[in-house]
């Protein structure tokens, strides 16, 4: 054990836990640097690349096929020749080395889809060739962004070295208004703390609001969290947490890793289990910064282009005509914010000279869609449909903009020219904000066209 | 396109200057991530929607200094590789984003926080940049940063994280 000569009873934070966990320490301190082991090492229509890079290993056998998840999510399906060779090379990859979760185009974006699959569970590791891999922190997980030639080291060793990360705490009190979403809350701590505000930290949620906040709304939030520079972000997983995963696991027996449910098993033992493997962060931890956000406080926001930071009141913007609305990517493409969208947007229809794209984040928030009638709505309302995926998020599959073009997006990046051309604008805001946009025309608070 | 230069030896190069935020989207468009990550592909583009004379300018061994927050964004590694092969010795920043870091210092690109030398190095300013000497020098002045650690000069050496994961499996 590393770590002789520590106190045994210190308080440790989140990311001291998991990453103690994950290298087989009883405890590790803020700053050292372990060899992590990934419970679940995720790529996708990157995959082909990285198994370039890995093949110059010389290895016939990846060390680690059980752990790997591999979605084709990015450009799906295929837009061109390119695209559809770099799949089918990720395909053959996949079958070659027995990939132990391996999801196809129309399934929709990894990080949607490991949390519906329950591949992702509480207090695992999760290395991710991909920058919102914070994102399975929704689920009490450590997720963190790799490059690819890291991941190709994680495919032949196992294990990759992490510094461990400095903390910080925001505790959330109090309820969201009325059309007020955790995209707002997101957007209201980015543009207070700034782009890097949380720069190599863990950012480590607690607060009487979070039990009020939906699972969809949570893993908005976390998700965001890799707009202000951090590492890994986590909310503590509660009991809703755990019979979201338990229900998913139920149906999803025999997994070759042996992480579904065991044969026989009843649900109540399923979260028992998940809620033992649980992390949470010991009281007087020690954080680097500590906030406090009133979610009452938290007005509908809008952060204009290109950088994520540059954040005001939705009201307090002056009149933007949209060229087009999109609604969709890991952080705003679930069901709940389709269904804010329904709410905004059924019985009217999008302004003239203004076009909608929603692309839901996973075949399951699809078929729920469907299944409420809420497509056909969407549609007669003048919305079109992409398949569950990444869309046009960065630019590369259907919705790209031309030069001049503004688009406002419930997306989480609007850097210049990452949905197309680098003359067009992108503002970045909840899908409410983003729905009621597309019927007037330009940007504006949901109450402007719902009242 | 230049091909990259050894920064394990001193390395002369000319100044370019960027802000603050600077991130992968502009540095290696997502247009191209999934169609082009080959050395070769990739370093036509560097900086393509930032500055887009960079590439018919830059020369082996040219120094980008910039603000706060390099690289922030996608996790791509192509925005560390096109810099690297298109010359870039060096990126000196204020702060960088976590993930750039990594992908830089793994593929030889050396990512140097000295506000120091931001504060100072104008635009076009002739630097050598010393990684044994932790210093960058520029006429009469030196600015000193951090020393990489032994494991980061030694990955260095080998020639980055691939050719060192090499050696290290061959050594079992």
């Amino acid at each position: 054990m590393t770590g002789a000569g520590r106190p045994a009873d210190t308080a440790r934070t989140f990311a001291q836990k998991a990453l103690a966990r994950a290298s087989g320490h009883e405890s590790v301190a803020v700053g050292e640097i372990v060899d992590a082991r990934p419970d679940i090492a995720l790529s996708h229509d990157n995959t082909a690349p990285i198994a370039e890079i890995w093949r110059q290993f010389g290895q016939e056998r990846v060390s680690i096929p059980e752990r790997m998840a591999v979605t084709l999510d990015h450009a799906v399906p295929a837009p061109t020749i390119r695209h559809a060779r770099n799949h089918a090379e990720v395909r053959a990859f996949v079958a070659e080395q027995g990939v132990g979760h391996f999801f196809e185009v129309g399934r929709g974006i990894c990080h949607q889809v490991l949390s519906e699959e329950a591949v992702v569970l509480p207090g695992d590791l999760i290395l991710g060739s991909d920058s919102h891999t914070p994102h399975f922190g929704w689920l009490g997980a450590f997720g963190a962004g790799v490059g690819r030639s890291e991941m190709a080291v994680i495919w032949a060793t196992g294990e990759l070295w992490l510094r461990v990360p400095e903390s910080i705490r925001i505790r959330l009190e109090g309820a969201l208004g009325e059309w007020v979403t955790t995209k707002d809350v997101a957007l209201t701590l980015i543009g207070d703390l700034g782009a890097d505000g949380a720069l190599y930290r863990s950012v480590e949620f607690e607060g009487p609001a979070i039990a009020g906040l939906s699972l969809d709304s949570r893993a908005a939030l976390v998700n965001m969290m890799a707009e202000m520079g951090a590492k890994n972000a986590y909310m503590p997983p509660d009991e809703e947490v755990f019979r979201y995963l338990a229900e998913r696991l139920l149906t999803r027996p025999g997994r070759r890793t042996g992480r579904g449910a065991e044969p026989g098993e009843a649900s109540g033992e399923i979260v028992a289990r998940l809620r033992e493997g649980a992390l949470h962060p010991d009281a007087g931890a020690g954080y680097a910064a500590e906030h406090l956000l009133d979610l009452s406080s938290v007005q509908p926001q809008v952060a204009r282009p290109h950088q994520v930071d540059d954040t005001v009141d939705v009201g307090q913007l002056e009149s933007v005509r949209v060229d087009q609305a999109f609604i969709g990517t890991c952080t705003n493409g679930r069901l709940e914010d389709l269904g804010e969208v329904h709410r905004v947007m059924s019985g009217r229809r999008t302004a003239p000279g203004t076009r909608m794209v929603i692309v839901p984040a996973s075949s399951e928030v699809w078929n729920e869609a469907l299944a409420r009638g809420w497509v056909a709505d969407l549609a007669a309302a003048g919305a079109v449909f992409g398949t569950p995926g990444c869309g046009p998020c960065m630019g590369n599959h259907l919705g790209v903009l031309a030069p001049g073009e503004v688009c406002i997006s419930s997306a989480n990046r609007n850097f210049q020219g990452r949905m197309g051309d680098r003359g067009s604008e992108i503002y970045l805001a909840s899908p409410a904000v983003v729905a009621a946009s597309a019927v007037a025309g330009r940007i504006v608070h949901p109450r402007e066209v719902t009242e | 396109m230049n091909g990259p230069v050894d920064v394990a030896c001193p390395f002369r190069g000319r100044v370019f200057r960027y802000g603050d935020h600077v991130n992968t989207d502009v540095i290696f468009p997502g247009r191209y991530t999934y169609t082009k990550s080959r050395p070769e592909e990739v370093a036509p583009h560097a900086l393509e929607d930032l500055d887009p004379t960079f590439v018919e300018r830059v020369r082996p061994g040219d120094v980008i200094v910039a603000g706060w927050n390099w690289g922030c964004g996608s996790s791509r590694e192509q925005a560390a590789v096109c810099l690297r092969y298109a010359g870039v010795g060096a990126v000196v920043a204020r702060s960088f984003d976590r993930i750039f870091y990594r992908n830089a210092l793994n593929n030889g690109l050396l990512a140097i926080v000295c506000p120091e030398a931001v504060d100072a190095l104008e635009e076009g300013a002739d630097v050598e940049v010393d990684l044994d000497g932790s210093v960058i020098r520029h006429g009469g002045t030196s600015f000193s940063f951090s020393p990489f650690s032994p494991a980061v000069r030694s990955m260095i050496a080998a020639g980055g994280l691939i050719e060192q994961t090499k050696r290290r499996l061959a050594a079992g």
